[in-house]
């Protein structure tokens, strides 16, 4: 396994007496790419939230290389770690290139307006999402698609070693999905950066990740490759379905379904 | 849609247009002399200290030590009115939601209701107001903390609007049992008054609204972030909690600093800033600067036209004129506003 660049020890989470996280220990490795698999509620998204201490764990803790950031400033964070959020939804009337501009915060003093540099790293993460023609439109007249190009554009433009998405392909038609994914693999190739991506999409993540890891009860139920965790025996645990892991005709990662699927006790 | 060249064109004539109605403003209201006013080389010569006797007075101790205040107040409540909405993501966010006013007026009302013993009330209006403007700010904090440590907008703002009804109910309640030769000034202070404060009180509340305001802007681009919403910008480095409890005790001591000596003075706060956003974008590196010379020229205009008007009415409340002048000219932008703006 290539070194580990995140990873979290015995960390716990409660959202007042409700306890969501229980313990879990995971190993993220530099330039790969995971998936966090689960039913609703199973606290994915939580997870994800203590992994750049938007929330902060109850117990135990998170090392980015080997540095725990419940000790690190939010900006220095930040510039390891990037996140393209659940919810994208802006009102207000700022224009694409602001938003992406704003991935250099992190680096820039208060006052000091953006270096050479800056603008640099700005227009080649709007290039390489392929909105740098939208550059002075309004984000909140923008559709939920676009929308999510700019946000990762931003994410991009943090230039972090870490990429936080939490269910990317939401609010986009099917097309649209395998856009988004194909860049986050082409960015996770070409920079080592890696992903860990939060969904709900089993055939994607099963096409996309190198390595995923199934939450149930709380806990981390599976860890490993697609193929030896997406098991008829452990999806009908986690999510009380009927289906497994196969590769299609073509070769590729999919999740097939069976008939009607679901189990009804 | 605007591009950067266009956006920093109207950047500049929005400035420009602010300073010379600024400027004009001011000019006349030096000028200002009851029933008549001066010329300019009476104003001048005033200024340089060899005016006649009267001009001397009329310029430089009524009409110049009014208009350096009401600039500084109206950049001061502006600015924190751009604060607010942006750190509430709130259109009707201002210094006022948060109760901070109110609590200023109790404070006022207090000091003029019960003459404490020793202390005269120039000096304990001021203080009293300051004290229960900061302590309704912790107040309105605590009680929106109350759900856990994480502060919902919402709430906060909620939690503003609740306490900010009852204290002014509380100051109704004074004003209504107040002694008639008493209830004139706490009427008068309700509405506003740029003319009521010396050198001595500006010299005091200038400097804190001038740091106030260099400090809320170095937060500009923070507040950006903040207005995407409070994940995206901690998700950016921007330390939400500390950010907005900074901002909320500068904004608390900039509106005490502009409420003590000027009374309630509506409407800059919600008006300037929103005029700014509509007309320049969201981006508050833009906004907060412009708000400063916009409030400025905005309130020295509302206290020339309160001034002139003083040869049929008296001169009126500026208070009330802001509101006169500030409410249609709202609502005329309002009916006509871009969908763009975001709320």
């Amino acid at each position: 396994m290539v070194s580990g660049i995140m990873e979290t020890k015995d960390l716990s989470y409660s959202y007042k007496e409700k306890k969501v996280l229980d313990s879990i220990s995971l190993n993220v490795g530099k330039g790969e790419i995971l998936g966090i698999l689960g039913p609703n509620g199973c606290g994915k998204s939580t997870l994800l939230k203590n992994l750049n201490r938007n929330l902060t764990p109850e117990h135990g803790c998170v090392l980015v290389e080997d540095d725990d950031i419940s000790g690190m400033k939010k900006k220095d964070i930040a510039k390891k770690v990037a996140v393209v959020p659940q919810s994208n939804e802006i009102r207000f009337a700022f224009t694409v290139k602001e938003i992406v501009e704003m991935g250099r915060m992190p680096f820039q003093e208060s006052l000091r307006g953006p270096t050479s540099e800056d603008e640099r790293i700005v227009a080649e993460a709007m290039e390489q999402t392929g909105i740098t023609a939208m550059a002075d439109r309004h984000i909140n007249t923008m559709s939920g698609g676009e929308r999510q190009r700019v946000i990762i554009a931003r994410a991009i433009a943090q230039t972090p070693d870490i990429m936080l998405m939490d269910e990317p392909t939401l609010h986009l038609d099917i097309n649209m999905q395998f856009e988004v994914l194909d860049l986050v693999k082409e960015l996770s190739a070409k920079r080592n950066l890696t992903v860990v991506i939060v969904s709900h999409d089993l055939p994607m993540v099963a096409r996309y990740c190198d390595r995923m890891i199934l939450i149930h009860d709380h806990n981390i139920f599976a860890m490993g490759k697609p193929e030896d965790i997406l098991t008829e025996e452990n999806m009908r645990t986690v999510f009380n379905i009927d289906a497994r892991f196969e590769k299609d005709e073509r070769g590729v990662n999919t999740v097939r379904l069976f008939g009607s699927c679901r189990k009804r006790t | 849609m605007m591009g950067k060249g266009k956006k920093a064109a109207a950047t500049i004539t929005t400035v420009v247009v602010s300073l010379v109605l600024l400027f004009i403003f001011m000019l006349l209201d030096l000028s200002w002399a009851g029933n008549s006013s001066l010329s300019l080389g009476e104003v001048w010569d005033a200024l340089l200290g060899h005016g006649t006797w009267a001009n001397n007075i009329i310029v430089n101790t009524q009409n110049l030590p009014r208009i350096v205040f009401g600039i500084g107040v109206g950049a001061g409540l502006a600015v924190t009115g751009g604060v607010m909405q942006a750190v509430f993501r709130n259109p009707l966010a201002t210094p006022y939601i948060l109760g901070l006013s109110s609590g200023a007026s109790l404070g006022a009302a207090l000091a003029i209701m019960f003459s404490i013993p020793f202390i005269p009330l120039s000096l304990a209006q001021p203080v009293l107001a300051f004290v229960l403007c900061f302590g309704t700010m912790v107040l309105v904090y605590t009680i929106s903390r109350s759900g856990g440590s994480n502060i919902k907008t919402e709430t906060l703002v909620l939690a503003g609007v609740a306490v900010s009804s009852l204290i002014s109910a509380i100051v109704s309640f004074l004003t209504y049992i107040a002694p008639s030769e008493k209830m004139g000034s706490i009427v008068f202070w309700s509405m506003g008054s740029l003319g009521d404060a010396g050198w001595d009180e500006i010299g005091l509340a200038l400097p804190l609204i001038f740091i106030g305001i260099v400090l809320m802007v170095t937060q500009a681009r923070n507040l950006n972030a903040m207005m995407l919403g409070d994940a995206h910008a901690m998700d950016l480095g921007v330390d939400v909690r500390r950010t907005r409890l900074f901002l909320l005790v500068v904004s608390s001591l900039v509106v005490a600093a502009c409420v003590c000596f000027a009374g309630t003075i509506g409407f800059v706060g919600l008006v300037i800033p929103h005029i700014v956003r509509l007309i320049l974008g969201p981006d508050n590196r833009v906004i907060l600067p412009v708000s400063i010379i916009g409030g400025a020229a905005f309130v020295i205009m509302c206290d020339y036209i309160s001034h002139f008007a003083a040869q049929y009415y008296g001169v009126l409340p500026i208070g009330v004129m802001t509101a006169l002048i500030g409410a249609p000219f709202f609502i005329y932008l309002l009916c006509r506003r871009k969908k763009e703006v975001g709320w």
